[in-house]
């Protein structure tokens, strides 16, 4: 049991969820339902990515669903009235978001305050912001955004890898290995397992908190782009409760929520989680789509009894030894 | 001294008398009363009304917060017992349509308390599981359908008036008499804010603190369990989807300006319940002075960093400091 | 590496450095001379101001008066961080490493050897693994540090010190939750750094292991120094002596002749009552209007003694009855419920609620032993905490300040306070005189003797042995986990009590440990 880790759980979990929905809807083991499986959740993969970073180090960010709605109102808007190219409301957008990210990282750290807290402000700030710009659902013509939802690569069995779904997949391959190779990877699991001592071992715990909740907006930031390629609209509205899946994702893919274990990949997993049981959902149509919810509920409560668990275990031998010296 | 009217409740008292006297500036009417049918109207009555479902929700809040708690779900609860409220209103009668309700709240209520004070899981995680699956259970009630009724019964539990007030307002107010009562006449109060303050110590000193987390996570859901049925109530359905939406972090938000801290302790069930109002009254005056709607959530969002700046422990560090000195000097 | 080192050579000097925390004094004109290539062991109870020694050299309190210097050059650091660039490290029982990065990134932490932006994660594994074989360690460094155990933790840090060039090492307890086998290799792994010429403080209340390892002994107690010996040339007696007497007069017990009529009913007893793992099953008799004086080294047994006693812990075997009646002590409650009370050594994080009043800390409880339905309305409570204010002279006398804001001694009269106005029948006192002013200090030992002519029983933890003579009828003397021996009325002196602490066949039931 210590030796398998919860990615692998979650690995397992999906391999066998997704072969028992094979096995009664022969249908869905095909590339284009995996295909459309990416695309559909591009936008949760994205931010998901960022949210893993977040909670391994401890933290959470609740903003997360408000930024994305944010970008598409601002990307929107910036592109049909305010007549600017995309490519410059893109890099306008991201230096926003990131700009965000790293004030309320800023925030966390300066003033002690707890993530939780201070991210809903975050969250709250970011939706009225995105009202204030427009609270109709404004639609993009620009022809970019044609373009890109047209692309797509072929796949084996008539699928199609959109470029949503490869921006998707680059930054979740790119996000795992930030995590896995470099010195900034490390540093977030440091924070993770405990901020004063990573303070005393050397890390720069308040600029690693500020780039953290920085990479969580921008990454937000990004999906919200993405999202608007997908619906190819800006609505205030959009993407109300992301927060809400791509925690209970990166939780789903094996991330302690108290911080300091996890990875990416296990986040990426659940991600097709979700969006398998919603595929599966469809596929039957007799079950609605409130089973998702409740689905993922009993993931999330089976996932963090199980880490519970593990914990509890891991924290065992110490306990006996010291029991053994007296 | 923290009985039911806190001598700390100076500054909420003078903000909500600052945002009405801005709302007065915005519409004149704004304190304007009339009795009609038995039943007064008014923009004051209308705040009071719309604030009931956050006041009842931070009435159980404001206690398991006072434990160095949280609860995310109280809005998916809300969600769970409107359902089962609508579903059964045209076909039982009130009392089993509130027994239920509200025994669906208490379940939930056992459910978070189990998993924080027995299986020791962190607040915010072990109440993260309703929040997401609630909402479905929630849906599955309903299957899927905005459910409407016309039991005159509960219709009046949301729209009728009990001397001149309306029926929720005199809920919430009973609700607080109660939960006041029953917190401070009986040593329940002391020994939530021991727990709270120091669990160590208060286990130590005989204090059953896990009963304590327990109990106060099952008022949480009884009270959302009421704020459900009301909410229905209110809009003679249960929408699922959308009913309690973001009111946990209301309920939350409304806990923090009533001056209790998040890192457990001292509570006031009253200043709570005015930073419910004072949530309310915002609302209303944005919406009266023409503003979008919408520009109430940046307005929260500001609120929400001004207090939590307040509370923030550097500041507070600096602010002991400062008063020290000043004793020191008078 | 092998070059001798200049024995008299000081690497650490540290002179006349005094920390007080508000009216607490906590460190008095204290010195400390490490020379390179020593192991020195910095001995005391509780509260005789190590830690407080330890924190303010490497900066993490700052220091009142004095100077610290290093090969004598003055330095000042101002955090851990900082003392460790100037050569100072420190590795505490629970060791400052995460557990949950692999040993390798432990090591290499914000250091990692890098290329293009990238962890060179191979080049990293081979110098761990390098450097730990250094220390006798060849294990898979790429596995959580929290996959090994204490010791390989400890060795971890202690790699991470030495490679990070510090010269002066602090081990604090680094043995408490090591078995025999994993002590040598720490001692082995000391030794071998000491040949280096890094010195090494050894903070530890193992008296065998100090004797087995160290050079000098410096021995602080109540925030002096008390002196330097050359490990050597000091006997054990003598060692304890230094640690635990304040005088060396043989003060005999006030209470001797009092005590010597045994007629005093039985208030609670303690029959083959032990945990496994915790306190060897022992015998216990308290009677009312008696004292009995708990005396032992820092972990011998004496706070697991009272926990036992009180219900804070669970026992394993045994029986507990109260005025005759076999009990069960599952939790404080059951405790609280028979009539006990217990004031713990840790008043902060076990005593007071910080923020509450000291009108409702004293209530606490009493009311929590009445019940939820039961509350004690405004006025008892006012009358209760007013009555003992006054009673105890707590200061300010002011039932409605946040007894946070009180002083260490008035704490503890509130803490008394909480479990007098219980009525208790036997009152359990961990330290109470810790870490309290000189005055709020006689006037406890004052109320201990008064309650105990009320008729109350107390059994009293204390690591002043000259006061635990001065009011206990009986002492309980502890070594390792048991209780070793009981003396009564005139057989009690610091003399005996010191002499059962020292008898030798402590390093029997450390090898027993094995």
């Amino acid at each position: 049991m210590k030796g398998l880790p919860p990615v692998l759980i979650t690995a397992v979990v999906l391999v066998a969820g997704f072969a028992l929905c094979a096995v009664q809807f022969p249908n869905i083991a095909s590339t284009r339902v995996v295909g459309n499986l990416l695309t559909d959740n591009a936008f949760l993969g994205i931010v998901a990515t960022g949210m893993t970073f977040v909670i391994i180090s401890g933290g959470i960010d609740l903003s997360v669903g408000s930024v994305i709605g944010f970008t598409t109102v601002f990307v929107a808007l910036a592109i049909e009235r305010w007549g600017m190219p995309p490519l410059v409301a893109f890099v306008a957008i991201l230096a926003l978001s990131a700009a965000f990210g790293a004030a309320m990282g800023a925030v966390i750290h300066v003033f002690d305050l707890p993530p939780f807290i201070v991210t809903l402000a975050g969250m709250f700030l970011a939706r009225g912001a995105s009202f204030l710009l427009s609270t109709q659902s404004v639609p993009i013509t620009a022809p970019v955004y044609s373009t890109v939802s047209d692309f797509a690569l072929r796949l084996p069995g008539g699928g199609r890898l959109t470029a949503v779904a490869i921006i998707m997949l680059t930054i979740v391959i790119g996000g795992a290995l930030l995590l896995k190779l470099t010195r900034f990877g490390a540093n977030v699991y440091a924070l993770g397992g405990s901020r004063a001592t990573a303070s005393l071992m050397g890390v720069a715990v308040g600029r690693m908190t500020v780039k953290i909740y920085m990479l969580s907006s921008l990454l937000a930031g990004i999906a919200g782009i993405v999202f608007s390629f997908y619906t190819s609209a800006g609505y205030s509205l959009s993407a109300v409760g992301v927060e809400l899946d791509t925690i209970a994702a990166v939780v789903i893919g094996g991330t302690l929520l108290t911080g300091g274990q996890g990875s990416v990949i296990g986040t990426f997993f659940g991600v097709l989680i979700q969006g398998m049981i919603q595929t599966y959902i469809n596929f039957d149509g007799t079950l609605s789509s409130w089973w998702t919810k409740i689905a993922t509920g009993v993931l999330l409560f089976a996932f963090i009894v199980l880490q519970q668990g593990l914990v509890a275990l891991a924290r065992r031998p110490v306990v006996k030894r010291a029991g053994a010296v007296s | 001294m923290t009985a039911l009217l806190p001598r700390r409740g100076l500054a909420q008292i003078l903000a909500l008398i600052v945002i009405l006297a801005v709302d007065r500036v915005v519409s004149p009417q704004f304190f304007d009363l009339r009795l009609q049918d038995g039943r007064l109207f008014g923009s004051l009555i209308d705040v009071l009304n719309r604030g009931t479902p956050v006041a009842l929700l931070s009435l159980g809040m404001v206690l398991v917060i006072a434990t160095r708690g949280i609860d995310l779900s109280v809005g998916a609860v809300m969600a769970i017992s409107g359902a089962i409220a609508a579903s059964l209103a045209d076909s039982h009668s009130l009392t089993v349509v509130l027994a239920a309700a509200l025994g669906a709240g208490l379940i939930c209520g056992l459910w978070n308390g189990f998993l924080v004070a027995v299986l020791g899981m962190q607040p915010i995680v072990a109440t993260l599981i309703l929040m997401v699956a609630g909402r479905g259970i929630a849906q599955l009630i309903t299957e899927g359908r905005i459910v409407t009724f016309s039991s005159p019964d509960l219709v009046w539990l949301g729209n009728g008036s009990i001397l001149g007030l309306p029926v929720p307002v005199a809920i919430a107010l009973g609700m607080l008499i109660l939960t006041g009562t029953v917190v401070r006449a009986s040593a329940l109060g002391l020994l939530i804010e021991a727990t709270g303050g120091n669990a160590r110590a208060s286990e130590l000193a005989g204090v059953g603190t896990r009963a304590m987390i327990l109990a106060v996570y099952v008022w949480c859901g009884v009270c959302a369990g009421l704020a459900g049925v009301i909410a229905a109530a209110d809009i003679m359905g249960a929408d699922a989807n959308n009913a309690g939406l973001w009111l946990e972090l209301d309920a939350i938000l409304a806990v923090v300006i009533g001056g209790t801290s998040l890192f457990g302790g001292r509570f006031s069930l009253v200043l709570a319940v005015l930073g419910a109002l004072i949530i309310q009254t915002m609302n209303t005056g944005i919406l009266l002075s023409g503003y979008p709607p919408e520009f109430n959530l940046l307005v929260k969002a500001v609120v929400v960093l001004a207090v939590l700046l307040l509370q923030s422990p550097k500041l507070s560090g600096v602010a002991g400091v400062v008063t020290r000195l000043r004793r020191t000097k008078a | 590496m092998e070059n001798s080192p200049d024995p008299a050579a000081s690497l650490l000097e540290v002179r006349g450095i005094s920390k007080s925390f508000g009216a607490v004094r906590a460190l008095q004109e204290v010195d400390f001379t490490l020379r390179a290539g020593e192991i020195h062991a910095l001995l005391g109870e509780n509260g005789a101001g190590k830690s407080t020694l330890i924190k303010v050299i490497t900066g993490v309190f700052p220091r009142d008066a004095g100077i610290v210097r290093i090969s004598g050059e003055e330095v000042a650091p101002r955090s851990a961080k900082a003392a460790l660039q100037t050569g100072i490290a420190t590795v505490y029982q629970e060791v400052n490493l995460l557990p949950n990065l692999s040993v390798a990134q432990n090591l290499f932490l914000d250091r990692q050897p890098m290329r293009f932006g990238i962890v060179r994660e191979g080049e990293m594994r081979r110098r761990a693994k390098t450097l730990l074989a250094d220390f006798g360690l060849d294990i898979d460094v790429s596995a959580p540090l929290g996959n090994y155990s204490v010791a390989v933790q400890h060795v971890t840090a202690i790699a991470r010190a030495v490679d990070l060039s510090a010269r002066v090492l602090i081990l604090d307890e680094p043995t408490a939750s090591l078995d025999r086998h994993e002590v040598e290799i720490l001692f082995g792994i000391m030794r071998q750094l000491a040949k280096r010429g890094i010195g090494i403080v050894f903070v530890s209340h193992f008296l065998d292991q100090v004797y087995e390892i160290s050079d000098r002994i410096t021995v602080l107690r109540n925030g002096r120094l008390v002196g330097e010996r050359e490990t050597a040339s000091l006997s054990r007696l003598e060692l304890i002596r230094m640690m635990l007497g304040r005088e060396l007069a043989e003060t005999t017990s006030a209470r001797a002749s009092a005590g010597a009529q045994k007629t005093r009913e039985v208030c609670a007893s303690f029959e083959n009552y032990g945990k496994a793992g915790y306190v060897a099953p022992f015998n216990l008799e308290l009677r009312h209007g008696e004292v009995v004086g708990l005396a032992g080294l820092l972990g011998s047994g004496r706070t697991e003694t009272a926990r036992l006693v009180f219900g804070a812990e669970r026992a394993d075997c045994g029986q507990a009855r109260v005025e005759g009646t076999p009990v069960r002590l599952q939790s404080p409650r059951d405790g609280v419920r028979h009539g006990f009370g217990y004031c713990a050594e840790e008043r902060k994080t076990d005593g007071i609620v910080a923020e509450l009043t000291v009108r409702e800390n004293i209530v606490l409880a009493l009311q929590a032993k009445r019940g939820l339905h039961r509350p004690l309305s405004r006025r008892e409570q006012d009358e209760i905490a007013g009555r003992y204010v006054k009673m105890l002279d707590i200061r300010p006398p002011d039932p409605e300040r946040p007894v946070g804001l009180l002083s260490g001694g008035n704490q503890q009269k509130v803490l008394l306070a909480r479990w007098l106005a219980t009525t208790p029948r036997l009152l359990v006192l961990d330290e109470p005189t810790r870490g309290i002013d000189v005055g709020a200090h006689a006037e406890i030992i004052r109320l201990i003797r008064e309650l105990c002519d009320d008729g109350l029983a107390l059994l009293v933890i204390s690591s002043e042995l000259d006061e635990i003579v001065t009011y206990s009828d009986r002492v309980v003397v502890l070594r390792d986990r048991a209780h070793v021996e009981e003396l009564a009325g005139e057989d009690i002196d610091v003399g005996s009590i010191l002499a059962a602490i020292a008898a030798d066949g402590a390093s029997i039931a450390h090898e027993g440990r094995a």
